[in-house]
């Protein structure tokens, strides 16, 4: 076994642009430029930042949904960038996922328990039967019962719609789960049900979540660690105690600032950020961020910084610091 | 206190069908005094919508239909207007932004063309005189290159410019009051604040009166003077901001603070209310929230609780409340 489920070494996706008629490669949105980042077995790490920031690709190419343009994605210390056919199969049992919008990831002609025990009969797990039987105790561990089996999506509200997405990433018994925006869609009601599921679920059967989310607290709340995105890249990361508590990054700071806590009393000065994410088609030189950042620098506008670890497994890449 | 600039009255608006009967609004009370930012929060599928949509006489026909109740304008039912006069109160008197602003926005008319519509309508101004207030208007509201951006299209705006032309469409002539159904909830936290921001400036320069539609706890800490609370179509708590995070009063408001993961503090377990909304084509004869509330009593189950008032200003639906 090794020390890591998952280990992601300077890893890209370029989305070619086309345009005319020949439909010729004019540019490239350059959606994930360069993101590293490991999670060890039992730990979750949520990933937060802004619309289009590249979290979902990052979580696509970890499962293989997309093919990376460049760089590394080893699960469980196997390198699965570019396996095919039988060791892809394989990286899946691995590792699963759970989407956003759980009714577009649940085939609406099949059956609640057909949903789930399909990763199982698909990958010769287990016979028909069996599998049955274990999407019935599935069920129940995600907190539905066992004779909603028979059901269809449509017949079940958002948040246990959620619930069945859940049971089937279970299914094979990853060592890691890739959530991609799994509570974003759902009321506060239902949002603490599912992650309080999603907690116990960690600590019953050790998992690993990547818990990609734009909610700041959910996240706080469900990691162990946390990175921040921006415009492709990755630039800061490290344990939520110390990340929240002295957020180092200018753009850490500032979306902090700005997302709204439940309460009353004063909180530290806002910061308020100017204008919009620039677009990954044709991002600034230097560090990402200087367009909106408040304390940038001459040095910003051409060099990229590098990562530098600040306090213990806490780097952020900005040439304020080192 | 002062006459109330829109007072809403036993309000009841339902869906009728051949099958059905939905209650999405069903006998509210509100007040609105000049000036105050009020906040409904509540669950998906509460009314909220319905509610804002009311005020507006804007319900989707045929089948839904307000089927009682007064709602007070200035000391005028908006009920008993002709379709006339409620058109020519429409963007003039009251105003109205929307989660997705690609819905009320045209998208073949230039944003100047439809800015300045507005002002030709409702001002009788002429053409010219109505763009420059246009774009007078779109710089007052943070727009860069407002001379230019008067001639483009909304889709080739970004989601927060488009929100910021929303209100400056919304704001133009200055109406008493101003209802934004979750003018943020699609926006980027950092996004997000500079528009909430700028809700707040507009309210403090021009005394208008702002009716705001959310399910983010965290946008009411940080926008509202007063706090409704609703429920299954329902009133049921409405006090002041302070008192509503500070002490609040019924068991759902209370439950609701506890299910929503903080910024700041650690929380061991998210409190987690138990099942789903009620259905707002049969609601259970009692309190709405019984089945899921942890306070209930028998008679909860049997008698529907009024919405009373436990303090000076502090309207609470639930008999256990003293
Ligand atoms: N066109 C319609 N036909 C029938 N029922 C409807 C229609 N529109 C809304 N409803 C019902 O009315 C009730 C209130 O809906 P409303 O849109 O006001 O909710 P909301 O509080 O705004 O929710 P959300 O937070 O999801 O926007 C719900 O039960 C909904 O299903
Ligand atoms: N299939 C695709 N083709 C072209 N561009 C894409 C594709 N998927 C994502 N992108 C672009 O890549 C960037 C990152 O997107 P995404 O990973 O979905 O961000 P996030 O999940 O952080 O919101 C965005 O600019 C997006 O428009
Ligand atoms: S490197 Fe410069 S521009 Fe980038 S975040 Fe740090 S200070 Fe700001
Ligand atoms: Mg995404
Ligand atoms: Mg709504």
């Amino acid at each position: 076994m090794s020390q890591y489920v998952l280990e992601v070494k300077d890893l890209k996706k370029y989305f070619p642009i086309r345009s005319g008629v020949f439909k010729r490669t004019i540019g490239h949105v350059r959606a994930v430029d360069g993101v590293s980042f490991d999670v060890k077995p039992g730990e979750t790490l949520g990933i937060v930042g802004e619309s289009g920031c590249g979290k979902s690709t990052t979580g696509r190419m970890i499962m293989r949904l997309t093919t990376p343009t460049d760089g590394k994605i080893l699960i469980d210390g196997k390198d699965i960038t570019h396996a095919k056919g039988a060791a892809l199969r394989e990286s899946r049992r691995h590792a699963q996922m759970v989407f956003q919008d759980p009714y577009a990831s649940l085939n609406p002609k099949m059956s609640v328990g057909e949903s789930i025990a399909e990763p199982l009969i698909v990958n010769k797990v287990l016979s028909r039967d069996d599998a049955f039987e274990r999407a019935a105790q599935l069920l129940d561990t995600v907190g539905l019962r066992r004779t909603d089996i028979t059901r269809f999506p449509h017949e079940f509200s958002g948040g246990q719609r959620q619930r069945i997405g859940i049971a089937r990433a279970l299914a094979l018994n990853p060592k890691l789960i890739v959530a991609d925006e799994a509570v974003s869609a759902l009321d506060v009601s239902i949002q603490s049900q599912i992650l309080n599921l999603l907690m116990d679920l960690k600590h019953e059967f050790n998992l690993a979540y990547l818990f990609i989310s734009h909610n700041l607290a959910v996240v706080r709340h469900i990691s162990d660690r946390v990175g921040v995105m921006y415009l492709g890249h990755m630039v800061e990361n490290g344990p939520k105690s110390s990340l929240y508590a002295d957020p180092l990054h200018p753009y850490t700071q500032a979306l902090l600032s700005a997302a709204p806590e439940p309460r009353r009393v004063k909180r530290r000065e806002r910061i308020i950020l100017q204008g919009d994410v620039p677009s990954p088609a044709n991002p600034p030189t230097g560090c990402p961020f200087h367009t909106r950042c408040p304390r940038a620098m001459d040095v910003c506008r051409s060099q990229m910084p590098k990562p530098v670890m600040v306090h213990p497994e806490h780097w952020v890449a900005c040439h304020l610091h080192g | 206190m002062a006459e109330p600039l829109l007072a809403i009255r036993d309000l009841k608006t339902y869906f009728v069908s051949k099958h059905a009967e939905v209650r999405a609004v069903d006998g509210i009370d509100i007040d609105v005094q000049k000036g105050q930012i009020v906040c409904i929060v509540g669950e998906s599928g509460c009314g909220k919508s319905m509610t804002s949509l009311s005020i507006m006489r804007l319900v989707p026909k045929p089948r839904g239909k307000i089927v009682n109740g007064e709602i007070l304008f200035d000391g005028k039912d908006l009920l008993k207007l002709s379709d006339r006069e409620m058109a020519d109160m429409r963007g003039s008197e009251i105003s109205m932004i929307f989660q997705e602003p690609m819905t009320a926005l045209n998208p073949v008319l230039t944003i100047g063309t439809q800015i300045s519509e507005i002002l030709i309508r409702h001002r009788g101004m002429n053409k010219r005189q109505a763009l420059d207030k246009a774009v007078e208007m779109l710089k007052f509201v943070g727009v860069p290159r407002a001379n230019e951006i008067i001639h483009e299209f909304p889709h080739q705006l970004s989601g927060g410019l488009r929100q910021r032309v929303m209100i400056a469409m919304a704001m133009i002539c200055e109406p008493k009051l101003l209802i934004a159904d979750e003018p943020t909830t699609a926006l980027d936290v950092t996004i997000q604040a500079q528009v909430l921001e700028l809700m707040k400036k507009m309210r403090d320069e021009t005394g208008t009166a702002i009716i705001m539609i959310t399910h983010d706890l965290g946008v009411v800490a940080d926008m509202a003077d007063h706090v409704v609370v609703m429920y299954a179509g329902q009133v049921v708590e409405s006090v002041d901001a302070d008192t509503v995070f500070e002490q609040p009063k019924h068991p759902y408001t209370r439950a609701l603070m506890d299910s929503i993961p903080s910024l700041e503090e650690d929380k061991d377990v998210l409190y987690s209310i138990p099942g789903t909304v009620p259905s707002a084509a049969n609601f259970p004869k009692g309190c709405r929230f019984a089945e899921r509330c942890p306070l209930a009593q028998p008679s909860c189950f049997e008698k529907a609780p009024e919405l009373r008032e436990v303090a000076p200003g502090h309207l609470v639906r639930c008999d256990l409340v003293s």
